[in-house]
């Protein structure tokens, strides 16, 4: 019988081995797909036992998201709170039980909960669990500048639904970036606080206050895209800031005419007018002009240079930022025609409407390009990442994108813009004591008389340190000019001036 | 050194890891828990230096490694219970006492010659059968999460499966013994009895509506019967007959139909039809609930695991987050606190058990003792599986539990009972 018996033995430990391996399946192999999945409450309750790191502004000092700690049967559980209750919640986001996670708090979640694959990071939290003390995450630092953030909220909130971003020419760090309207982030782990939210009142309909308006929220740019084609038209060579055209006052596009008028102060028709002075009051027929002698897929291209086409590289998830360019309306998914020449009407794409759509993060890039003499840099919300201890552990590099245009054709852009400010649709932007560049844009938003209004700018002109852009959705008869241009003039300053000295 | 000095050796390591357990539970969790819990530690390490005593006395020859390992899966099951539910804990102790007990009375009452049992062999067939049919008697048995497997006297509840399980296997330890001859030749005429047990087998299974439970006592059967006539045919031929069983249950009974969907497919991305609440759920969220939420658990624990009481099993609310976490689900646990390194270690454990338990089979010289140890560990080594490897989705998963480990006074009862088997033939073998 001992033969039988051994073999017996074998299956029987055979049995019990194929225990490990499956054990092993589950631990190493699946952990992590599971720990991905919505119904994992394990997964999402165990993070509240660890300290997450907190989220501070530029200044090291004003907390974005801190932690409450509460203990239940022993067990300490951290809770979020944002104290500022609305600064650049789209861009934070939140981390709560009952929904998971959103923004910042869910793309940066391994920082923020020690899981990063940092070798001291990784020491630090096996000796807490090994100490059974509490896991502590480490903490980002933002290049938020706390006033330029908070007037820009508070601007937008008063003028209507829209969005603003500042970001660093130079090196890419996102200076201001607000979503108007805002929500409170405390409210998503308090009963019926989401609905709540979605209820908010606020100028537009929806009000969609969830959505991130600065790199979802999608806009036609009108005319500050005139920065694209007055490149794509300086890069062909075709033109120089000096070619002269001929205003009629209105432009022949497909038998139609399109009118200027979009220069409140303007006459209606400027006549004889040089590249610069065209740009200085946006005139729209000469850039119907311009734009169906360079052909569309140029245009296209050169948009594709600044990023139209891509999603801008930011921290948050990638499902929070939306590609901009050309869109189809059906779909809702961007449209890149093969024979843009023939399919894009490319005298109306010149000045930024026939279906072109872009996000306000997109149409900063595009000024801090210029700015910074055609090189695009990477925007960037983390400045600086720490570890419990206080030690830096991740610091923020700046990171050329691309090169979008020549330095060259950078310069008399800018040049051009500065002259917007001084004298051209964009005068409600001048600070005293520095010079400005800046662009307006007034889009059709096909309700009559309804408008985005935009402004893009750059300060102070001789070396850009801050550079973004601003729109308001939906206003009645209002001019990018007379709406947005103040809003971006109150940001420039509080980034510019301390707080102290500012002008009220 | 002698046997019993090393058993007792080893229990010492035993105890000085449980006190460690208990002291790592407390450290964690020192919030809820006082110092004075600790006498866990102390009554669990007095209780297996008496059944160490009692082992002295009355099988001085036995394996010495038996009763620390045994001691040593008590211990890792105390201290989770005890790290879920204190109050469970003490339950689990007074079980322990009830267990030993009966250890002691096994070894006291079989001392001179076990082999006794095989003249009440049909006195064991058929308390197997009563046993396994009692939760059917109305008023006496219990429907728990869909399976018959409990009965109900007042508030005292138990599960008859687990004795039945012995009963069955000194059954056909005798039973085969005697008809082994017969049974090897392999005339169709004698396969009678075993055509008999596949439906004593079947019945359980519609009776209980209970998929592990076929499948331990038939592996059981099986195994032994293997044994007993060195017949493969017997082997692929019950296995077909099981499968055909178990392909028909699957047709016809809901109960085991549902268990195999969920073992098949535990997640969904469209809401299917949810029995429990009448609508459309994700499986995840209805019938496979207690699957995936323990899958999650396991995985949470990863390579070395959260440590001991600081597993997340309830939400900051104090929700549950795992159904039958100290019973069926005990693994689970485990795997999340102690991490892959641990739960292979107590696998390791489990099958250093298993290779003793075959060794004393091997040793012991006559055909009655070798089945009976090779039953009563191959029945441990497949209970083991059944329930662990439910878990990992392995197999359908049923709910039975992890000997020596899990939460429950039947299981703890019969296991000690086991162990005093296991150790008798041992003593027999060494003695000669």
């Amino acid at each position: 019988m001992n033969r039988q018996i051994s073999r017996v033995a074998v299956v029987a430990l055979l049995m019990l081995g194929a225990l490990v391996v499956a054990t092993t399946y589950w631990q190493t192999w699946a952990s992590a797909n599971l720990a991905d999945r919505q119904d994992n409450e394990i997964q999402r309750v165990a993070q509240f036992e660890i300290e997450r790191g907190r989220i501070l502004a530029s200044d090291g000092k004003t907390v974005l998201a801190g932690n409450r700690r509460v203990t239940k049967d022993g067990q300490a559980f951290y809770y979020r709170t944002y104290p500022t209750h609305g600064f650049a919640s789209q861009t934070l986001g939140y981390s709560t039980q009952s929904r998971s996670r959103a923004g910042l708090e869910q793309s940066e979640n391994s920082y923020l909960t020690a899981s990063n694959a940092n070798i001291g990071t990784i020491l630090t939290a096996i000796g807490d669990r090994l100490k059974g003390t509490t896991v502590k995450g480490n903490s980002l630092v933002l290049n938020l500048n706390v006033s330029a953030q908070q007037i820009a909220q508070s601007l937008l909130d008063q003028a209507g639904c829209g969005a603003a971003v500042a970001l660093d020419p130079q090196t890419g760090a996102v200076l201001a970036i607000a979503s108007s309207p805002t929500y409170d982030p405390n409210l998503i782990e308090k009963p019926a606080g989401y609905a709540k939210i979605q209820r908010t009142k606020a100028n537009c309909s929806p009000s969609a206050p969830l959505l991130d308006r600065a790199t979802q929220g999608l806009y036609p740019p009108g005319s500050t895209f005139k920065t694209v084609t007055a490149a794509a038209a300086l890069d062909s060579g075709l033109y120089t800031a000096t070619s002269t055209f001929d205003d009629p006052g209105y432009c022949v596009d497909y038998g139609k005419k399109v009118s200027n008028a979009l220069d409140q102060n303007g006459p209606e028709a400027y006549g004889h007018v040089t590249f610069i002075e065209a740009f200085q009051h946006s005139i729209n027929a000469v850039f119907c002009d311009i734009g169906q002698k360079l052909g569309a897929a140029r245009i296209l291209d050169e948009a594709k240079r600044f990023g139209f086409y891509s999603s801008p590289p930011l921290e948050t998830p990638s499902d929070a930022r939306s590609p901009s360019g050309l869109y189809d309306f059906a779909t809702h998914k961007p449209y890149d025609p093969e024979n843009a020449d023939t399919q894009v009407d490319a005298g109306r794409l010149a000045f930024g409407q026939e279906r072109m759509l872009a996000t306000p993060l997109q149409m900063a890039m595009v000024a801090a390009a210029i700015a910074n003499g055609g090189v695009e840099m990477e925007p960037k919300l983390v400045k600086q990442v720490v570890a419990p201890d206080g030690s830096v552990i991740a610091t923020m590099h700046p990171h050329a994108l691309r090169h979008s245009t020549t330095p060259q054709t950078a310069a008399t852009i800018s040049g051009m813009m500065v002259q917007v400010v001084q004298a051209g649709t964009g005068t409600r932007a001048q600070i005293p004591g520095v010079i400005v560049g800046g662009k307006t844009g007034t889009a059709e938003t096909g309700t009559r008389n309804v408008y985005d209004a935009w402004f893009i700018f750059f300060a102070p002109a001789d070396h850009p340190t801050v550079a973004g852009a601003v729109v308001v959705e939906n206003q009645l008869n209002g001019f990018g000019g007379a709406i947005a241009a103040p809003i971006a003039k109150a940001i420039m300053q509080a980034i510019l001036q301390p707080p102290s000295n500012m002008s009220p | 050194m002698t046997a019993r000095n090393r058993e007792l050796s080893y229990l010492v390591a035993v105890a000085a890891l449980t006190a460690v357990g208990f002291a790592s539970v407390y450290i964690a969790r020192q919030e809820v828990i006082s110092w004075g819990s600790m006498g866990y530690a102390g009554i669990f390490i007095g209780l297996y230096l008496a059944a160490h005593a009692v082992a002295r006395v009355t099988v001085p020859d036995a394996d010495q490694y038996l009763l620390p390992l045994a001691g040593f899966l008590t211990a890792i099951g105390l201290t989770e219970i005890y790290r879920l539910g204190p109050s469970d804990a003490f339950r689990q102790g007074l079980w322990l006492v009830v267990g030993v007990t009966l250890f002691a009375i096994v070894l006291v009452g079989l001392r001179r010659d076990y082999r006794v049992l095989e003249s009440y062999k049909y006195l064991f067939g058929v308390g197997a059968l009563a046993l396994l049919f009692a939760p059917r008697i109305p008023g006496l048995g219990t429907t728990v999460n869909g399976a018959r497997l409990w009965v109900h006297v007042g508030s005292f509840q138990f599960q008859p499966g687990e004795l039945a399980k012995i009963s069955l296997i000194v059954f056909l330890a005798s039973y085969l013994r005697g008809k082994r001859e017969v049974l090897s030749q392999g005339r169709l005429k004698d396969v009678g009895p075993l055509l008999l047990i596949w439906g004593a087998a079947m019945l359980v299974l519609v009776q209980t509506n209970d998929l592990g439970s076929a499948l331990l006592y038939f592996g059981i059967f099986i195994s032994m019967l293997y044994i007993a006539t060195n017949r493969l045919s017997y082997v692929a031929a019950g296995l077909g007959l099981f499968a055909v069983g178990g392909f028909v249950a699957y047709r016809e009974i809901a109960h085991v139909h549902e268990r195999i969907t969920i073992w098949l497919q535990p997640w969904t991305s469209q809401p299917v039809p949810c029995p429990q609440t009448g609508g459309l759920a994700l499986r995840q969220d209805c019938q496979s609930y207690q699957l995936v939420k323990s899958l999650y658990s396991i995985s949470n624990g990863g390579f070395g695991g959260t440590g001991l009481g600081k597993g997340t099993f309830t939400t900051p609310e104090g929700t549950q987050l795992i159904p039958y976490v100290n019973t069926d689900f005990i693994y689970s646990a485990l795997a999340q606190e102690l991490g892959l390194v641990g739960v292979s270690a107590l696998v390791l454990v489990f099958m250093l058990f298993v290779a003793r338990g075959m060794k004393i089979a091997l040793q012991a010289d006559d055909g009655f003792s070798k089945l009976l140890a090779a039953g009563l560990t191959f029945g441990f080594a497949l209970q083991t599986f059944i329930i662990v490897g439910g878990i990992l989705r392995i197999i359908p998963l049923t709910g039975i539990t992890l000997p020596f480990v899990s939460y429950g006074g039947s299981s703890i009862v019969a296991n000690f009972i086991l162990l005093a088997g296991l150790l008798l033939v041992s003593d027999r073998a060494n003695a000669r």
